[in-house]
């Protein structure tokens, strides 16, 4: 639950940017954001969004720290160039976005740095928003390294055969059998992409094929709801996701 | 939402960026997420030189109606300009 520290005993955090090996070893940067103490710690990927490896993204790591959570957010659009988020993103945006193998390279690359760490309690989750949603959902069928994975308004999981291209060749609803952790799913009831038709959608599979999930959605909220800088930001509807989000992995991961 | 709609068309001409001019050779047009523009999702243009990296770009960020009225425009003053003789 955020803002339920006891003020007798804070922890503080830290955090940095380091290197690690990702897809193919190729040497991509990533955000670290780690609790102080010895742990044992659970660890979470987080996996930026279409606007890139971003503030919003080591802010976001450094929320998840806050609460008990090892926190690696890797680069995806490391090897594409560097310069101010917003550049890169509109790079990636004109090249159609990132392929999926090498996602799951680089998540899987990074889940596997948070379990060699001295404090892991073994446990990773994995969670994402926007393009990050849907990377985490395709990771998190295709891997077995994963614990929990929260998908956070993730578009294209439902996506038409016309819309599939080289690099994104299958739509995540279609992997659903494959899903191996439980999964975590937030909403907003006026977004386009993944509206609630689609959302409807993917339910029906999850259902079919007796995966674990929660899903939530809300009113009064479109696409990337928790994104407090820009417009989309709706406090009361973020600050409930919050919580989902804390007690879904302080359920699966543990952590607290 | 992650709308992926993006296209590109290839331009000759230069552009005006944080560092000064510099020749642009490529078009980037889309309709997704806005970084700056109060809105969820803006027609996105950006012209580019992927050869100067990813730096090298002048953006713009506006709604459909501003989009439909700049194609507009633009339209009207390239035939203007080619009624004028001027077809370079």
């Amino acid at each position: 639950m955020w803002n339920s520290f006891n003020t007798a005993s804070p922890q503080g955090i830290s955090a940095s940017v380091t290197t690690i090996a990702g897809g193919n070893g190729d040497q991509i940067h990533a955000y670290v954001a780690r609790p102080e103490g010895s742990g044992p710690f659970p660890g979470i990927v987080a996996v930026h969004h279409l606007p890139g490896w971003d503030e919003f993204y080591q802010e976001f790591a450094r929320r998840l720290a806050n609460h008990g959570y090892l926190v690696i957010c890797p680069d995806l659009y490391c090897r594409d160039g560097h310069g101010t988020p917003d550049d890169i993103a509109a790079k990636i945006r004109a090249d159609g976005g990132v392929a999926d193998d090498r996602v799951l390279a680089d998540c899987t690359a990074a889940a596997q740095w948070l379990k060699s760490q001295p404090g892991s309690n073994g446990k990773v989750g994995i969670i994402g928003t926007c393009s990050g949603g849907r990377h985490s959902l395709m990771v998190a069928s295709r891997s077995s390294d994963f614990d929990a994975v929260a998908d956070l308004w993730g578009g294209g999981v439902v996506a038409p055969k016309e819309s599939l291209t080289p690099k994104q060749p299958v739509a995540p609803v279609d992997m659903t059998r494959d899903l191996k952790a439980p999964l975590l799913g937030l909403f907003g009831n006026d977004d386009q992409r993944p509206t609630p038709a689609e959302v409807d959608t993917h339910e029906a599979e999850l259902k079919k094929h007796g995966k674990d999930y929660e899903f939530h959605r809300y009113d009064g909220a479109g696409h990337g709801f928790f994104y407090y800088d820009r417009p989309l930001y709706r406090q009361q509807q973020a600050m409930d996701g919050w919580g989902k989000v804390l007690d879904f992995f302080k359920k699966h991961l543990g952590g607290k | 939402m992650c709308t992926m709609i993006s296209m590109q068309t290839a331009v000759s001409g230069s552009g005006k960026g944080s560092a000064g001019w510099f020749p642009i050779s490529q078009a980037n047009v889309g309709f997704d997420h806005a970084t700056h523009t109060q809105a969820e999702h803006a027609l996105l243009l950006d012209f580019v030189n992927p050869t100067l990296g990813a730096g090298a770009r002048v953006a713009i960020e506006m709604d459909l109606a501003s989009g439909r009225a700049l194609v507009a425009q633009l339209q009207a003053t390239i035939n203007e300009a080619e009624k004028s003789g001027f077809n370079e």
